[in-house]
């Protein structure tokens, strides 16, 4: 009989701290002699079919205290639910984002398309999120509120209707949404491990 | 044939969210539980990055913040490793980007007033991908040990910041390698988050001569490893069976 072999452990994660920009979004720290530019500046190219829409939120902590320090990224399906690297994908959406909150206001914001319902799920963009005080990367997910979630298997899987809120973002405008998140408290955010 | 689905992630390896040693975690951790499923084709695909993204100085610290033209200050090290998956397989082509502080402790970031001067020849970041075999190097100076505001006298040890990406987003992980015999790992309440003495001590790079060069710098290993995916039975039966 073959035994699969216990896979080894993943390594261990530690947070991301509060210079994160330095390694991840240099240009945001001040640094433009290194490199060329940061990565995930847009999950977009110009020439992406689909709706343009921009996202923007915060993200608060237990205080309810917008985070000025983090850094959150997007990974999202083209206009017709495929992702980079999958056959038949919209060579224009790369699909990666990359944003810090503005240490000011905390706020972020990103202009995308609209992704499509990738198979058997509603359209979505999953957001992980690191900062200082927080020890391993957070994953959650934004959902739009004018689609019907009553498949889709992690929106129908949150026992209240209340929780499942927290993954739905709220239509701000003709093609503008704000979807804020709480690391905790009163309505915390439901992560995901998966 | 590999299966598409991730391995679970075994949270008794990793630190949990509220870590009360560590002040900032505590409102800065979610209190409900964490929902867990099976990863979905979101979790399975990740971003790609090309060659065409890393510059020939890209993971020189010493040289990339002056483009060569003046060489940091500080105890010249190679780091070195392999990322593999949990399957023990390379992971090549993976994206590995790098943070730290200078010689003497200090951030070149507008949040960090530590009276550590800055070092007019040294940034602090690097990136590179990994090769075929899932290896990577970085040339850097070793950074100092810093104080920081948890506790009485808190200092984190000597660290250097990676990122890492494997193929699919779910693999995303951030972490710290930290140095050999560095007395203050043990007292850090960073490293303490992990509840596993040998996951910490994954964490510590060890010095490793064959590396070294002479009259140049010191080398220090650290392997990583990311999530796996399911596999078949067909793919882990040994050779003849
Ligand atoms: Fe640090």
């Amino acid at each position: 009989m073959a035994r699969r072999p216990d896979p080894d452990p993943e390594t261990a994660s530690q947070t991301a701290g509060p210079y994160v920009h330095i390694g991840c979004l240099p240009s945001v720290a001040g640094f433009h002699a290194v490199f060329d530019g940061d990565l995930g500046a847009s999950p977009i190219i110009e020439g992406a079919k689909g709706d343009v829409i921009t996202v923007e939120g915060k993200i608060f902590d237990g205080y309810g205290d917008p985070l000025l320090d983090g850094m959150i990224e997007t990974w999202q399906a083209d206009a017709k639910g495929l992702y980079a690297g999958q056959a038949g994908a919209d060579p224009k959406v790369p699909g990666f984002g990359r944003r810090a909150t503005d240490a000011e206001t905390g706020a972020f914001s990103f202009r995308t398309i609209r992704p499509g319902a990738a198979k058997g799920q509603a359209p979505h963009i999953a957001f992980w999120i690191v900062a200082r005080g927080i020890n391993i990367g957070l994953l959650t997910r934004l959902y739009f509120p004018e689609d019907n979630h009553s498949d889709d298997p992690i929106l129908s899987r949150i026992e209240t209707a209340e929780r499942a809120k927290t993954l739905i973002a709220a239509k701000i405008g003709d093609a503008a949404y704000r979807f804020d998140i709480r690391l905790q408290g009163d309505g915390e955010t439901v992560f995901l491990d998966m | 044939m590999t299966g598409g689905g991730l391995l679970p992630r075994d949270r008794a390896v990793q630190p949990a969210a509220l870590t009360p040693e560590y002040k900032t975690s505590v409102t800065r951790s979610p209190r409900s539980p964490l929902l867990t499923l099976d990863s979905t084709v979101t979790e399975e695909t990740g971003p790609v990055f090309g060659h065409d993204i890393i510059g020939p100085l890209d993971n020189d610290l010493i040289n990339n913040f002056t483009q060569g033209a003046s060489l940091a200050n500080g105890e010249r090290v190679l780091i070195h490793g392999r990322l593999s998956d949990q399957n023990g397989r390379a992971v090549p082509g993976a994206l590995i980007e790098i943070w730290q502080a200078n010689a003497g402790g200090r951030y070149r970031h507008a949040n960090d007033s530590y009276f550590a001067p800055l070092d007019p020849n040294f940034g602090g970041c690097g990136r590179t991908l990994t090769d075929d075999d899932g290896n990577y190097r970085f040339m850097t100076i070793r950074p100092g040990a810093y104080p920081w505001p948890n506790g009485p006298n808190a200092w984190r040890p000597m660290h250097v910041h990676f990122s890492l990406f494997g193929a699919a987003f779910g693999q995303r992980l951030i972490t710290q390698m930290y140095f050999e015999g560095d007395p203050l790992i043990d007292l850090c309440p960073i490293v303490a988050a992990i509840p596993d003495q040998r996951q910490i001590d994954r964490l510590v790079a060890h010095l490793d001569m064959s590396q070294a060069q002479s009259m140049d710098h010191l080398a220090y290993r650290f392997d990583i490893t990311l999530r796996g995916r399911n596999q078949t039975m067909f793919e882990n039966r040994p050779e003849g069976m």
